[in-house]
């Protein structure tokens, strides 16, 4: 696929911001909707629209085929089974799902501990403080080193007989290092202690199984993959969430309910309760197709590793610049860049780019940790897709260096 | 026309002068340069405006009913903002800052320009200055 014909399936590219043509770079945060994902949803509003499971009416029908049907799209990308997968609203109440069905879950005791990554967006942090807090759990941290590296030998060192769970990203929004998750789940289940990964970042540069690794609980949100908001994806062991207690209580999620006592229904849709995002689940379906087609597309493939390295070698010219996730070898970080220049201050910097059209994030990124680990109050981030162009990168560091004249 | 109100009119004007927003933003890192330098021991917490993405100090003085301003910001263009802001108001008495509208502000575009993060911490700014000419009043 050229780039132009992958910019075609992204009206929004087309924008213009004061005048200049739209450079967006904050694709961490969101990437741009892709057409055939919004043509599904509203396929599936206008002409499908009907509430699951609950009726035998054929709409009902058409409606639960299209949302079930997504569910074994998911599981088969994952390489997982269909009741391995929740739906939830995005990553963070993937995660939030998670630490309170395992707190009630009993798997969990007072005085056992919680490894979580220094990397780890707050996402993935706060949940765990709410679930300790509730349930007397320490929380241990994980930390990085000077490059952002994932320090294996000190998780070897911190796993100990009371470590029931480890927290880490696949991928850092932050640094953008891709953690070796196989190998942090062969040391974490050596010693008795599950995986949860967090995989909002890692989901649209890597290609993701489940099984492969040999992780116990996956979270991801669809916003993040061309697809819609508010759709979030939870894969779980089978056999781990069948011991999760539920989370929310209400409709779809029972087998009974009696004043006597109710019962749950089976894994996912324990943990599916009330009327779902029956649009945007089905959305995801185009989404995933698409992605799995970049992923494996070697002109687009191609594409980003050039801005990489072309962004590798730039940045690192810049006078004053630090870079936050240095690789050892490209191919063990995606194309996201944070970095902050010495005496300026990465908000100015955020503001002129704009003006010049450039879509960068700046201050903490959710990741107030990290930022007091390297001792800043905040980085500037770029982050690129496979619609972004070599152009793109050489127009964002020219930018840049024109902002920082400004500023200096 | 009040001194005041020639103050703000000549901002306006300055302002206009600009067609793009990256010469305004220029102007407003001079501003921010041209800033009287702040003490350290002075950058407390209790001087600290709330509501802002960076960090912004604002030290008041009050002598005869006059309120003197000094300010400081880690990033520069906020500090241009608030340089500004100084510019207008400081040495007029409190009761003629808590009695203004600020609506210069608005004129110059200033609100819409920055990001909805920059604006509430501009908000803030405001408000900080307000709420010091009304408790000196
Ligand atoms: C690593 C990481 N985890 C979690 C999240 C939260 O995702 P969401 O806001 O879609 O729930 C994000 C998104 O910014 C992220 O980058």
């Amino acid at each position: 696929m050229t780039i132009e014909q992958i910019r075609s399936k992204f009206p929004q590219l087309q924008e213009t911001v004061y005048g200049k043509p739209l450079v967006y770079l904050d694709n961490a945060a969101t990437t741009m909707r892709l057409d055939a994902s919004v043509a599904k949803w509203n396929e599936v509003s206008l002409h499908t629209n009907a509430n699951l499971h609950r009726a035998v009416h054929r709409m009902a029908n058409l409606a639960t085929e299209e949302y079930e049907g997504a569910r074994k799209a998911v599981a088969d990308y994952l390489g997982a089974d269909s009741r391995e997968i929740v739906f939830t609203s995005g990553t963070t109440a993937s995660l939030n799902l998670l630490a309170f069905s395992l707190g009630e879950s009993g798997l969990l005791k007072e005085g056992d501990e919680i490894i979580i990554a220094e990397s780890e967006h707050h996402s993935d942090i706060v949940p765990w403080q709410l679930l300790a807090g509730r349930k007397g759990l320490n929380i241990k941290v994980l930390p990085v080193d000077e490059n952002g590296k994932t320090d294996l030998s000190a998780l070897k060192r911190m796993l100990s007989s009371r470590t029931r769970l480890c927290c880490v990203a696949q991928v850092s929004n932050v640094l953008g290092l891709v953690n070796p998750v196989k190998e942090i789940a062969s040391i974490c289940h050596a010693a008795g202690c599950l995986l949860c990964v967090d995989g909002a970042q890692a989901v649209a540069h890597l290609r993701v199984d489940v099984r492969e690794l040999d992780c116990d609980f996956y979270a991801f949100s669809a916003h993040k993959i061309y697809a819609t908001p508010g759709v979030g994806v939870l894969y779980g062991r089978f056999s781990l969430l069948q011991q999760l207690a539920p989370w929310q209580g209400g409709g779809e999620m029972i087998e009974t309910v009696k004043w006597g006592g109710t019962t749950f229904a089976q894994p996912p849709h324990r943990f599916e309760a009330g009327t779902q995002n029956i649009s945007g689940v089905p959305a995801l379906v185009p989404a995933l197709e698409f992605l799995k087609e970049t992923l494996a597309d070697k002109e687009l493939l191609e594409n980003q590793e050039n801005i990489k390295a072309f962004l590798l070698d730039e940045l690192q010219q810049i006078p004053g610049l630090r870079l936050y996730g240095v690789p050892e070898d490209p191919s063990e970080k995606v194309s996201l860049f944070s970095f902050s220049i010495d005496g300026v201050h990465h908000e100015d910097l955020a503001l002129i780019l704009d003006k010049m059209g450039v879509a960068v994030r700046s201050g903490q990124m959710c990741a107030e940790p990290l930022m007091d680990r390297f001792g800043v109050t905040g980085m500037l981030r770029a982050s690129f897709a496979p619609y972004n162009s070599l152009q793109e990168a050489q127009y964002f560091t020219d930018s840049l260096k024109k902002a920082i004249t400004m500023l200096k | 026309m009040s001194d005041l109100e020639q103050a703000k009119r000549a901002v306006v004007e300055e302002f206009a002068m600009f067609d793009e927003w990256l010469d305004k933003y220029e102007y407003l890192i001079e501003l921010g340069k041209q800033l009287e330098e702040f003490p350290v021991e002075h950058k407390t917490d209790d001087r600290l405006i709330k509501g802002c993405q960076s960090r912004v100090w604002l030290d008041t003085t009050v002598r005869d009913g006059k309120l003197y301003f000094k300010a400081d910001s880690d990033a520069i263009i906020t500090k241009g903002i608030i340089s500004l802001l100084i510019g207008v108001y400081n040495g007029r008495s409190a009761a003629e800052i808590a009695a203004d509208d600020f609506s210069f502000v608005d004129a110059i575009g200033l609100r819409e320009n920055l990001s909805p993060t920059r604006a509430g911490g501009l908000a803030s700014m405001i408000a900080t200055i307000r709420r010091e000419a009304e408790a000196n009043v």
